[in-house]
């Protein structure tokens, strides 16, 4: 049966090929021929598998140079030469052998050499020794950092905050544990590299607007709100935050938290204020920004700051909402991964902000301070003020420039040598010039504490008034 | 194993479930919510993403961030706390649970302690110093108490220069792209710190993973990238960086060093070692894996270290020819930006150090590094006879002791606690997701009794919960040599 079977189709095969036209039968032989030529050809090597032999691959490992690990460093780089502080870089200051008022370190409440600071940090090195020997997860938390945090989160008035053991790492550590790849972040041009470190550790698509312009952000946001319609789904996952400082440090200017707040509830995105200069400074108690503007703090999803300027201690810490501040506990970097912070810096930390609450005059008083500072400042020639009035930290920046950044930095560095044989110890301010997205003009810092008398302040004033005029005139 | 993944996949049915509930509001939910103005906001969080930390992490929390009282040298007290509502939130009951053995801080010399004479430099310091710098390195920061620490790093390492950083975690993440960017080639090892990670990834160069220790993996890796350069363009690469650490933190094991040194100078490549536990807990006179394995300081072309671990501080030091250091003071991000060391902590560092290298005219450093070398081979000794599955080098004081089972971590950890012994447990995402761990960190101040005491609780622990997975016990023969329970050598 199975030969008839076999026999009947092989037939009506024949009769097929009798009656299909003649183009079917050639097109099909075309391609058997094909098939068969592709099955037989050798199969198509990448180049350099074939190419090199083992001869000529330890050749090109013989000749292979790489460039020296480190460029060389010329020796009168001006960041190369430190400037060496001996003793406490508190008021009175020496610096590189001469003594002179401190009008470069952040110690905007004078609280580096308090007594009372140095008594609980010595009670916490009594009882704690100096290192907590472990991150927070494995028996790194002291209830020293649960007191600071609870305190930090009470003075703020906010649910929670938590303690980063380095300034730098606070900011860092907390935009890439909210903000993913996909995710989109406005940014203030003028923003510090510690936020645009934590940006680009997030991988984010970041929008940069031009520097407190709230025009500008406003057209990016309405930008991207077209986006949005034209792709809901995508636009349903994406988050949207607004980095702003609240003091910038770059420019002395503070951000307009009011216009901002309307622009977070009208296109949705979260805001995150990073309050390093204006905490302890701003507002009627030192709270900040939100203070000084009179906002809800509970507007401000995430408020980082580092205690190093007001606080007078070493570490960061970020408070708001437990919502949004529970989620860095476990995918903070720089809070998982590090030791936790030395408890008698915490405790010191504490002591400063009992300071803070006890007399919240302070705050009055420096901004007096910087006011005066600011109009004694103005009308220097060669130099122009760039901060507001209630800045403490300003920059002096040259009103013409020569046109080459160097000389720029040398002719500032010749006022600063100047004014610290004189007793005014100044700094310029420093960058990394290639890592810098918008590099900021050189300039020098005027830093403004609480401890500076109103003698001192006229003396600054004066004399850099004097050394201005003979090193640009 | 298959217990393992089982286990997992109950309590991920669970999680399933228990988050159905919520949702549909037959449970009350007792994490914290969204404000009410912005519910219609884009959520901060996937759902999925902590889907993990909700129903797995959450039922065993309460044996991480145990917040401690006392100095955390070889016993200290821990707080008590207990939780009405399964985890969700803490009490504490006031009560302290005092002298606890402390097997989980890396204090590997025992000097985190209470205050004694021998601090009181650093009383001196704290109170002519004060605390805080208020200015980065290249402003007015840069104290003169920072530069003698330098030189005495520099002397101790026996390299030319060193400086020193505020933070361990930080000196990675803001040296690794000062010294490499676009066009260069890291390769870097699989289970590296997440540091070293962040590092190279906001370097911007390329980044190649070999697998852990494995000097095969490393040297193909390496021949590819000589001989083919750049994925697309074919150009050469402008430098290749190996970063490796001295012990890892998670394995306890040692890195292969002379291997490596042979194979980056036959390459041409550069080295960067992470000493963040090994400076000054191997070695015999504690300067780290260099002198472990005798080799010569000038073959390694970047050393990095903390001082968090065995120095009893905080802050982080890189290390070198005097070229390399000198760029980095200009050019690394810390030096531009972050704030220096605090005076007191700087002062610690120094006064320790004098007392390894004996500059204080006595031995007791020394004696310290023999004492830790001792303990740590009487303790692996012993929990190898007893028949646990232990990680790592014979030599490294970091032990990790598996356990496997997310059940049995939780289970470990709370009843050495009733022992009074704190002990660390690590699970997913530290460790691979079927490796979970106990991880013990020998320390000199343990004295033979404390030890004892622990090896005794855990042989109880280890028949309690069956955790004794290794073949062989007691003193191994060679016949019974099993690949189940092999220790990662160098």
């Amino acid at each position: 049966m199975a030969t008839a079977a076999e026999q009947w189709v092989l037939v009506e095969m024949v009769q097929a090929l009798y009656e299909a036209p003649a183009y079917h039968l050639i097109l099909e032989g075309i391609l058997i021929l094909w098939i068969i030529r592709l099955l037989f050809s050798k199969t198509y090597k990448l180049q350099e598998r074939s190419d090199l032999t083992l001869k000529e691959k330890e050749e090109l490992i013989e000749e292979w140079q790489p460039e020296p690990l480190v460029p060389p460093v010329s020796k009168d780089h001006p960041a190369l030469n430190y400037n060496i502080v001996s003793g406490p870089p508190s008021h009175n200051i020496v610096v590189n052998g001469k003594e002179c008022i401190n009008f470069a370190s952040f110690n905007f409440l004078g609280l580096l050499d308090n007594p009372r600071l140095k008594a609980a940090a010595l009670a916490s090195l009594k009882k704690y020794g100096v290192g907590t020997c472990g991150p927070r997860g494995f028996y790194g938390t002291f209830d020293v950092h649960l007191d600071l945090e609870d305190r930090l989160a009470k003075f703020m008035k906010t649910e929670e905050a938590i303690i980063y053991s380095y300034g730098f790492a606070t900011i860092a550590s907390a935009i890439p544990a909210y903000s993913k790849r996909g995710d989109i972040v406005f940014v203030d041009k003028a923003a510090c590299f510690a936020i645009q470190k934590g940006l680009q550790a997030s991988r984010s698509d970041i929008k940069l607007f031009n520097h407190n312009d709230m025009d500008d952000l406003e057209r990016l946001l309405k930008e991207q709100e077209i986006e949005d319609q034209k792709n809901p789904r995508k636009a349903r996952v994406t988050r949207r935050f607004i980095i702003v400082e609240g003091l910038y440090m770059n420019t002395g200017t503070v951000c307009p938290l009011p216009e901002l707040v309307k622009l977070k509830y009208k296109y949705k995105a979260r805001i995150f204020l990073e309050e390093s200069l204006s905490f302890g400074v701003l507002g009627e108690h030192g709270r900040g920004v939100t203070e000084h503007f009179g906002i809800n703090i509970d507007d401000i999803d995430l408020i980082s700051a580092n205690m190093e300027n007001s606080l007078a201690s070493i570490g960061g810490f970020c408070c708001g909402r437990s919502f949004v501040i529970d989620h860095q506990r476990l995918s903070g970097q720089g809070y998982c991964f590090s030791a936790s912070l030395p408890p008698l810096l915490a405790a010191a930390a504490i002591e400063a902000l009992n300071i803070m609450e006890e007399n919240p005059g302070i705050f009055a008083v420096l901004k007096e301070k910087c006011k005066r500072i600011h109009k004694a400042l103005q009308g220097i020639p060669g130099l122009k003020v760039v901060g507001e009035s209630i800045s403490p930290a300003l920059h002096l920046q040259l009103e013409e420039t020569t046109g080459c950044r160097e000389r720029d930095v040398k002719l500032l560095q010749e006022i600063v040598n100047q004014c610290m044989d004189r007793g005014i110890a100044l700094t310029q301010a420093r960058y990394l010039e290639k890592e810098e997205k918008y590099l900021p003009p050189p300039s020098i810092r005027v830093v403004v504490t609480v401890e500076q008398t109103e003698e001192e302040l006229e003396k600054a004033a004066s004399t850099i008034s004097e050394v201005a005029q003979t090193v640009l005139l | 194993m298959v217990f393992t993944y089982l286990g997992y996949g109950i309590g991920t049915l669970f999680g399933y479930l228990r988050d159905f509930l919520r949702n549909s509001g037959i449970e009350k939910c007792n994490a914290a919510v969204e404000r009410e103005e912005q519910k219609d906001f884009v959520p901060l969080y996937q759902n999925f993403e902590n889907f993990y930390t909700r129903n797995l992490y959450m039922r065993i929390r309460d044996n991480w961030n145990r917040p401690i009282c006392s100095a955390p040298g070889a016993v200290f007290d821990v707080m008590e706390r207990v939780t009405d509502d399964y985890n969700w939130t803490f009490r504490f009951t006031g009560r302290v649970i005092k002298d606890v053995i402390n097997m989980g801080s890396y204090n590997f010399l025992g000097l985190a302690a209470k205050y004694d004479e021998s601090m009181s430099t650093v009383k001196e310091v704290l109170e002519t110093y004060g605390l805080g710098v208020g200015s980065t390195r290249q402003e007015m920061g840069t104290l003169d108490k920072h530069k003698e620490l330098e030189d005495l790093v520099a002397k101790f390492l026996n390299v030319e220069d060193a400086m020193v950083f505020g933070m361990g975690f930080a000196t990675n993440s803001m040296n690794i792209p000062a010294l490499v960017g676009k066009g260069c080639l890291i390769l870097s090892d699989e289970l590296n710190h997440a540091s070293l990670v962040l590092g190279a990834r906001l370097s911007g160069a390329t980044i190649r993973i070999f697998k852990h220790n494995n000097m095969q993996s490393l040297e193909k890796l390496l021949r590819d990238a000589v001989i083919y350069g750049q994925p697309r363009t074919r150009r050469a690469w402008r430098k290749i960086l190996i970063l490796v650490e001295g012990i890892y933190s998670m394995e306890g094991s040692i890195v292969c060093l002379p291997d490596i040194v042979a194979l980056k100078k036959k390459y041409k490549a550069y080295l960067y070692i992470d000493e963040a536990h090994s400076i000054g807990s191997v070695g015999p006179t504690g300067r780290g894996v260099v002198e472990f394995f005798g080799m010569d300081p000038r073959d390694i072309d970047v050393f990095m270290g903390t001082f968090t671990k065995s120095f009893g501080a905080a802050g982080g030091y890189i290390a070198g020819r005097k070229d390399l250091v000198d760029y980095l003071r200009t050019y690394s991000h810390s030096a531009a930006y972050a704030t220096s060391m605090s005076p007191p902590v700087a002062e610690q560092i120094i006064r320790v150090m004098k007392l390894i290298m004996g500059l204080d005219g006595t031995t007791k450093g020394l004696q310290k590094i023999q004492q830790l070398a001792k303990n740590t081979r009487y303790f692996r000794q012993r929990l190898s006879k007893m028949g646990f599955i232990v990680y790592g080098n014979e030599e490294s004081p970091v032990v990790p002791l598996l356990l496997y089972m997310p059940a049995k971590v939780a289970a470990f950890a709370r009843h050495l606690l009733k022992r009074k012994i704190g002990v660390v447990v690590v699970g997913f995402p530290a460790t691979p997701l079927a490796e979970a761990r106990a991880r013990f960190c020998v320390s000199a101040a343990h004295t033979r009794e404390m030890l004892d005491t622990v090896l005794e609780a855990l042989d109880e622990m280890g028949d309690l919960l069956d955790v004794k997975y290794s073949r062989n016990r007691k003193s191994a023969r060679p016949e019974l040599y099993d690949e189940m329970s092999f220790e990662l050598e160098d």
